[in-house]
C-alpha cells in the first residue's frame, strides 16, 4: 500500500512537473540507431545537430530547445515505435526526429500520424515514408531521386550501354529499379544486371562477368561499411579501365572512408550525391570547418541530413511563434525553402518531402588526396516515385 | 516436510510440485502493478511480456530438453509474418490471429523437428542457426510477400474483443500480451510437472537410455520442439499484432541470440527464469539506452559475465537456494 501511495505522489509530482515546463521548452525526441552497426550514422547525425545548437543557441521563438535520444539499436521498427509512443505519452515531446533506418522510420510514422506530431526525418532515404504521416517531412533524400538522376544523367554524357550490380535487399532494389528507369527514359539500354547477397566479401566474379557484357558503364549499388574496399580490390584485379568503362554509384561508393580504403582504384569512379565536403561554397567551407573544430572529422550525407533537420525545426519554430501542434508545424514547413551547405533545398509543399540539387561526382586526385569533384549538377530534383505515384 | 511420502509416491512427487506456493502468487499479482505504478510504461511492459513469452518457449527446449537453440526467432518470425499478413489482407482480429500464427509456427515446426531429434549438442547449434539464416534470406527474397527489407506495410489490427482499441498507451497492448502470457504459462507449468515433463528432463541428461525405461526421446523431442514453436509463433504473432510492425529482424540472428542471453540470464529450466530475464533485459536496455545509448551493449555484457561465473543457475535459480538456505536456518 505503502508503495502505491509514493507511486501516486510521484506521480502527481510528475505531472506537475510537465506540466510546468512545458510552457517554455520545446522537446524533440530523437530516435536512432546510436548502438549496433548503423551507430556511426546516427552518431554523425547527432554531431551536426550539436553544432546547428551551438551555432543558433538553444532558444527558439523564447522557447528552449530539450533533446530526448533515444536508441534503437539497428532495424528494430517494434521498437522505434515504441519508443516514438513512450516520447510522446511520458517525456511529452512535441516533435519527434531522427531515423536513420527506413523500418524504424515507418513504424515510428504510425505514431506521429495518430499522435498528431511533426515529425522530421534526417536520413532513411526509401520513398514511402512520407505518405505514412501527414504531420511528416524529411531533410535528407530519396534513393530514387539519387539513382534516377544519375541513369538519366549518364544517358545523355555518351553512355549507352549499361550493366547494373547492387545488393540484393530493400535499398539496392530501389536504385537498380530507379537508375533502370532514369538510364532508359533517356535512350540507354541496360545490357545485363546482377544482384548479389547483402554481405557479399569478393567481387571478382561479379565484375568478371560485367566486363564480358562490354557495356560503357558498370552501376555498382552497396550499402558501405567494408565493401568500398573489396569493390577497389576487383575493379583494380580484373583491370577495368576508367576511361573506357565507367564506374557508377550512388555516394556511399565513395564516402571519405570508403575512397580511402579503395586508394587508386577509386580514381575516376562517377557517383551521385547530396552532399559531398568538398561541395565549393563559401557556407560549407564554414560548415566543414567547424565541424572538424568540434568532432575533428569530416561531415559527411548523414550529418546535413540532421543540420538540415535541426534548421527545419528551428525554422518552423520560428514561424508558428513556437506553437508545437502538429499541423501548425507542418503548415509552416511545407514550401520552406533556405540554403543549405549543400545548396539550395526546399520542402516540396505535396509531398513534404526535400526538393535539392543532385551532384555527379568523379573521384580525382586534388593536391595528393583523393576528393569526390563536382562534375555536374542537376537542379530541383523531386522524388521521382511520388511524382509517378500521382500520375 | 512430507519428503519421505512424496519421494515414494510418483503422483504425490508431481502434485507436490504443481502446488502453487506464495512467491509465485506474489510475483503474478505483481504483473499488474504497471496499471497502478507506472502507467506511461505500459507499452515496455507489453513488450516485456512478449519476450517473457518468448523465453519460456525457448525454456521448454533448451531448459527442459537440451536442445540448444540458436534460430528460435525463425517461429517467432513465422507468427509474426502470418499475423501481419492476416491482417494486411482483410482479418485483423487478433485472437484468431493467434490461433493461425500459433498453427503456421507449429507446422514448420513440426517439419524441421524430424531433424532436430537426430542431433544433440554442436551439431544442433550449427543446424538452428542455419535454418533460421536461411529462413531470414528467404524472407528477405521474397520481397513481394514479406515487404522484404522496409518491413510489412498495411498492418492494422482490429479491436480486441471488439472493444479495446491498440492505442498509443499500451493498454490493451500490455492486458492482451499479459493475459496470453498467464494462459501459456499455466500450459507450460503443467506440462513440465506431468510425467512428460519428467521425461524430458531425463533426455536431458541422458538422451540414449531414456528409451531404455520406455520413453522414446525422439518423439519426445518432436512433441516438445512443435509446442515451443507453436508458442514462439504466439509470441511474433502478439509483437506483429500489438505494434502493427513486422519487419526481417523478426526473424533474425540478433533476435535469436538475445532470447537466449535473456534466458540465461534469467536462468535456464526453471519457467520463470525466461520472464525475470526478459524484464531485466529489457528494462536495462531501456534505462541504459537513455542515459548512454552507445555503451549499453556493454552493461549487458557485464551483467551477463557476472551472472553465469557467480550464478550457473542463472538469477532465478541463484535466488531459490538463497530461499532454500533461509528456509533452512
Amino acid at each position: 500500500m505503502r508503495g502505491l501511495i509514493c507511486g501516486f505522489a510521484a506521480l502527481t509530482l510528475g505531472l506537475i512537473a510537465t506540466a510546468a515546463d512545458a510552457q517554455d521548452t520545446v522537446k524533440i525526441g530523437l530516435i536512432m540507431s546510436y548502438s549496433g552497426q548503423f551507430a556511426d550514422a546516427a552518431a554523425q547525425i547527432d554531431n551536426a545537430i550539436k553544432l546547428y545548437m551551438k551555432q543558433h543557441g538553444d532558444t527558439v521563438a523564447g522557447k528552449k530547445i530539450e533533446l530526448i535520444r533515444k536508441d534503437t539499436g539497428g532495424i528494430a521498427p517494434d521498437v522505434a515505435k515504441r519508443l516514438a509512443q513512450e516520447l510522446i505519452v511520458r517525456d511529452h515531446a512535441d516533435i519527434i526526429a531522427g531515423f536513420v533506418l527506413t523500418p524504424n522510420a515507418l513504424a515510428a510514422a504510425d505514431v506521429s500520424a495518430e499522435a498528431k506530431k511533426f515529425m522530421v526525418v534526417m536520413n532513411a532515404a526509401t520513398s514511402i515514408i512520407t505518405t505514412k504521416s501527414p504531420y511528416l517531412a524529411r531533410t535528407s533524400v530519396t534513393t530514387p531521386m539519387l539513382n534516377g538522376t544519375l541513369g538519366n544523367w549518364a544517358a545523355k554524357h555518351g553512355i549507352k550501354r549499361a550493366y547494373t550490380m547492387v545488393s540484393d535487399y530493400g535499398p539496392g532494389i530501389d536504385a537498380e529499379s530507379a537508375f533502370h528507369t532514369g538510364f532508359k527514359s533517356a535512350g540507354g539500354e541496360i545490357v545485363g544486371s546482377v544482384r548479389f547477397p547483402v554481405a557479399n566479401p569478393d567481387f571478382s566474379a561479379f565484375i568478371q562477368r560485367a566486363k564480358d557484357a562490354n557495356p560503357d558503364a558498370i552501376y555498382i549499388w552497396i550499402p558501405g561499411g567494408a565493401q568500398p574496399a573489396a569493390v577497389g580490390k576487383a575493379l583494380a584485379e580484373r583491370g577495368i579501365d576508367p576511361s573506357k568503362v565507367k564506374v557508377l554509384g550512388q555516394d556511399a561508393l565513395t564516402a571519405e572512408s570508403a575512397v580511402k580504403s579503395m586508394g587508386d582504384a577509386a580514381l575516376g569512379i562517377i557517383t551521385c550525391a547530396n552532399y559531398d565536403f568538398n561541395h565549393q561554397s563559401a557556407l560549407n567551407r564554414a560548415f566543414v570547418e567547424a565541424y572538424n573544430e568540434d568532432f575533428k572529422r569530416n561531415p559527411d550525407f548523414f550529418s546535413i541530413g540532421g543540420y538540415d533537420g535541426m534548421h527545419l525545426i528551428y525554422e518552423t519554430l520560428k514561424k508558428t511563434g513556437g506553437k508545437t501542434d502538429g499541423d501548425s508545424l507542418i503548415a509552416a514547413a511545407k514550401g520552406m525553402s533556405w540554403e543549405s551547405p549543400r545548396g539550395p533545398m526546399s520542402i516540396d509543399p505535396e509531398t513534404r518531402d526535400v526538393i535539392e540539387t543532385v551532384y555527379i561526382n568523379r573521384v580525382e586526385r586534388v593536391g595528393g588526396r583523393l576528393l569526390n569533384v563536382e562534375l555536374d549538377k542537376v537542379e530541383a530534383v523531386k522524388d521521382p516515385v511520388k511524382a509517378q505515384m500521382k500520375k | 516436510m512430507a519428503l519421505g511420502e512424496a519421494s515414494i509416491s510418483p503422483r504425490l512427487h508431481l502434485a507436490e510440485q504443481t502446488r502453487w506456493r506464495t512467491p509465485e502468487i506474489l510475483f503474478w499479482l505483481a504483473t499488474l502493478t504497471p496499471y497502478f505504478l507506472f502507467p506511461n510504461y505500459l507499452s515496455l511492459a507489453s513488450q516485456i511480456a512478449i519476450a517473457a513469452l518468448f523465453a519460456l518457449s525457448l525454456d521448454l527446449i533448451l531448459g527442459y530438453a537440451g536442445i540448444v537453440s540458436l534460430g528460435h526467432a525463425a517461429f517467432f518470425g513465422i507468427g509474426a509474418y502470418t499475423a501481419g499478413l492476416l491482417s494486411k489482407y482483410g482479418w485483423g482480429e487478433p485472437l484468431s490471429g493467434l490461433v493461425v500464427a500459433a498453427f503456421a509456427a507449429g507446422v514448420v515446426g513440426y517439419a524441421t523437428s524430424f531433424v532436430i531429434c537426430r542431433f544433440r549438442h554442436l551439431a544442433l547449434i550449427m543446424l538452428t542457426l542455419g535454418f533460421g539464416l536461411l529462413l531470414a534470406e528467404l524472407a528477405n527474397t521474397l520481397g513481394w510477400i514479406t515487404g522484404g527489407m522496409d518491413g510489412l506495410q498495411g498492418i492494422h489490427t482490429w479491436k480486441l474483443l471488439g472493444t479495446f482499441p491498440f492505442d498509443l498507451y499500451g493498454r490493451a497492448a500490455y492486458a492482451y500480451a499479459l493475459v496470453v502470457l498467464f494462459i501459456l504459462f499455466l500450459f507450460a507449468r503443467r506440462l513440465i510437472h506431468s510425467p512428460f515433463g519428467l521425461s524430458l528432463r531425463g533426455i536431458r541428461e541422458n538422451f540414449v537410455r531414456m528409451p531404455a525405461i520406455g520413453a522414446p526421446s525422439r518423439g519426445h523431442i518432436r512433441t516438445i520442439y512443435t509446442i515451443a514453436a507453436c508458442i514462439a509463433g504466439v509470441a511474433g504473432a502478439l509483437l506483429a499484432q500489438t505494434t502493427e510492425t513486422v519487419s526481417l529482424d523478426s526473424l533474425g540472428f540478433e533476435r535469436s541470440a538475445e532470447i537466449v542471453v535473456m534466458l540465461v540470464l534469467g536462468g535456464a529450466g526453471r519457467l520463470y527464469g525466461g520472464i525475470v530475464g526478459a524484464t531485466i533485459y529489457v528494462v536495462a536496455r531501456d534505462q541504459f539506452s537513455g542515459v548512454v545509448p552507445q555503451y549499453w551493449y556493454f552493461w549487458i555484457g557485464i551483467l551477463l559475465v557476472a551472472v553465469v561465473v557467480f550464478l550457473p543457475n542463472g538469477i532465478v535459480g541463484g535466488l531459490t537456494q538463497l530461499a532454500a538456505r533461509w528456509g533452512r536456518k
